[in-house]
């Protein structure tokens, strides 16, 4: 569905991606793992336009990204929720998921799409007038989600969605996302919680300073790899040492 | 009743500075970009009303919503012409452009027309007096609050019920987020630069109406207006430009009516202290707002 190849790209003089390749099928949940300043978001930032790349290829459903603009992006079926949430923090809580819906609004099926939200988050329900700036951050990582849901995206990338949240809100996140995913829903998931993402993933991905360092099943991953060494920047050599 | 008439006035004079200021933050609110060639906008509609009021029969109220119309469209243009194309670049090139824009703009009004200021007909019920609850007033006062009243009730309007409306307010907040939902980041640009050359029309029919003339340099007061009034209210939110219009406004009258006679030639001096105690006390203006300064890239 979703075919990176080489992907090359930067900030200035910073090179953040060295060539990185992944590739996610239809109906799979695939983590995108690596410690901080890996270049997971670069990656995710390149696929949906917001960074052109230096070089490589973004392919979805056979169609070539590169170049293209976010909202076009958002178009073809590739929806983010971004890093820290983003919400529209002046936005009610209805304005925020209207916003999602920009780009599919049809009437009769936006207030079904509302309803299905509301079942899968009901305290968004609740909070619907209220500022997207005064919900707590669980609350708007919910409503970040939500959001991104009502465009119906054929790939849904969600980046570190468990990032600085309360040990209950990561497990509620967590089994949303594993709702998502036996619900068929594509899922690109960036995160540095390893532990817990390779619980739900179907494969994952290890980026290290811009470079592809493993792919594979969960299972394969942790037998190649110590987990504690995701956190901690480095990678178990053959004398069992973490280096970092 | 001198006090009835001070509110008159006042509210008139704020409702003008309360629509400039409004203007300039529909543009700034979106591409964190402060538009130096807004008062050219203003410009532009006070020479259609010259040219189509002295050399064309065409009524004066059709005079007037071609001129809204022509600055909304020269703001469009000057959006796609000039800033589009170095939008991505950075915010320094943006202002560059902008002063660029406002200096050709006056050229072409100093080339084409004339240095000397051009009188603007005006139908004479415009400046009839007429008393309102005991005030006796220009009916262009009137005009004026009542003008105001509509557009920020229709601005209003805008803002919160269309999705259009929303999706200029997530601009504001975060415009690449609101690109990522799939809102064109050029409908939402041309839109604010439609709007604000929109408003730079309406403000222009009652500032040329004051004087009865336009000259190539009419943008620039209105611009400095736009610039305090936003210092006082805030440049973060639509709130803030109507609310800061209103206060400069209030500031402005006062100080004619308060300061004794032989001090009234340094009102300006006066005011201008007024803005920087504010700058300095409360920087972010009267109204904070919800903006980010994320820029548009
Ligand atoms: N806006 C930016 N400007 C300059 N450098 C950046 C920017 N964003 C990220 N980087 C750099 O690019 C590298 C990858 O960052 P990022 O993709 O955000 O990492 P991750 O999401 O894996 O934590 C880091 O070295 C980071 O410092
Ligand atoms: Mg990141």
């Amino acid at each position: 569905m979703l075919t990176v190849k080489d992907l090359y790209a930067s900030y200035g003089a910073i090179n953040a991606l060295h060539g990185i390749s992944l590739e996610v099928n239809e109906g799979e949940l695939v983590a995108l793992l690596g410690t901080n300043g890996a270049g997971k978001s670069t990656t995710l930032k390149s696929i949906c336009g917001v960074l052109r790349p230096q070089g490589g290829s973004v392919e979805f459903l056979g169609e070539d990204l590169i170049g293209k603009k976010p909202e076009a992006i958002l178009k073809k079926g590739i929806s983010l929720v971004p890093e820290g949430r983003e919400i529209f923090t002046s936005l009610s809580v209805a304005e925020n998921l209207r916003i999602g819906a920009f780009s599919c609004y049809e009437r009769d099926r936006y207030r079904y799409d509302l309803e299905e939200m509301f079942a899968l988050f009901p305290i968004l329900e609740e909070r619907l007038q209220q500022p997207g700036g005064l919900l707590s951050g669980g609350e708007q990582q919910m409503l970040a989600i939500a959001r991104a849901l009502m465009s119906h995206p054929k790939l849904l990338m969600l980046d570190e969605p468990s990032l600085g949240l309360s040990p209950t809100m990561v497990d509620q996140i967590f089994d949303l996302i594993a709702t998502l995913r036996d619900r068929g829903t594509t899922i690109l998931l960036v995160e540095q919680n390893a532990e817990r993402a390779l619980r739900v993933a179907d494969r994952a991905y290890v980026l290290k300073t811009g470079s592809m360092e493993f792919s594979g099943t969960p299972a394969e991953l942790e037998s190649e790899l110590d987990i504690a060494s995701v956190y901690f920047g480095g990678t178990k050599d053959g004398s069992g040492e973490v280096t970092v | 009743m001198i006090g009835s008439e001070f509110i008159i006035n006042t509210l008139s004079l704020g409702s003008l500075y309360a629509l400039i200021a409004l203007g300039l933050v529909f543009v700034y609110g979106i591409l964190k970009l402060v538009n130096f060639a807004y008062g050219e906008y203003l410009m532009v509609a006070g020479y259609t009303l010259y040219v189509l009021g002295t050399f064309t029969p065409i009524p004066w109220w059709l005079t007037m919503i071609l001129a809204v119309a022509l600055a909304a469209f020269v703001s469009y243009l000057t959006e796609l012409i000039a800033f589009r194309p170095v939008r991505t670049k950075s915010l320094d090139a943006m202002l560059v452009t902008s002063f660029a824009v406002s200096v050709l703009l006056q050229n072409a009004a100093l080339l084409f027309v004339s240095p000397r200021s051009r009188a603007v007909p005006f139908p004479p019920a415009f400046s009839e007096s007429v008393t309102v609850f005991g005030a006796t007033t220009p009916v262009r006062n009137i005009l004026t609050i009542v003008t105001t009243v509509i557009l920020l009730v229709a601005l209003t309007l805008l803002m919160k019920y269309t999705v259009l409306g929303i999706a200029m307010r997530a601009a504001a907040d975060k415009f690449t987020t609101t690109r990522l939902m799939g809102v064109p980041a050029n409908l939402v640009i041309s839109v604010a630069f439609i709007l604000s050359g929109l408003l730079a029309g309406v403000v222009s029919i009652f500032w040329v109406g004051r004087s009865a003339s336009v000259d190539p340099l009419i943008g620039f007061a209105p611009l400095l207006i736009a610039f305090i009034a936003t210092v006082i209210g805030g440049m973060h939110s639509l709130q803030g430009a109507v609310v800061g219009g209103y206060v400069y406004g209030l500031l402005f009258n006062a100080l004619s009516i308060m300061l004794p006679a032989s001090l009234i030639n340094y009102r300006d001096a006066f005011m201008f202290a007024i803005v920087i105690l504010f700058l300095l006390l409360r920087p972010e203006g009267l109204i904070r707002g919800g903006y980010t300064e994320e820029r548009v890239g």
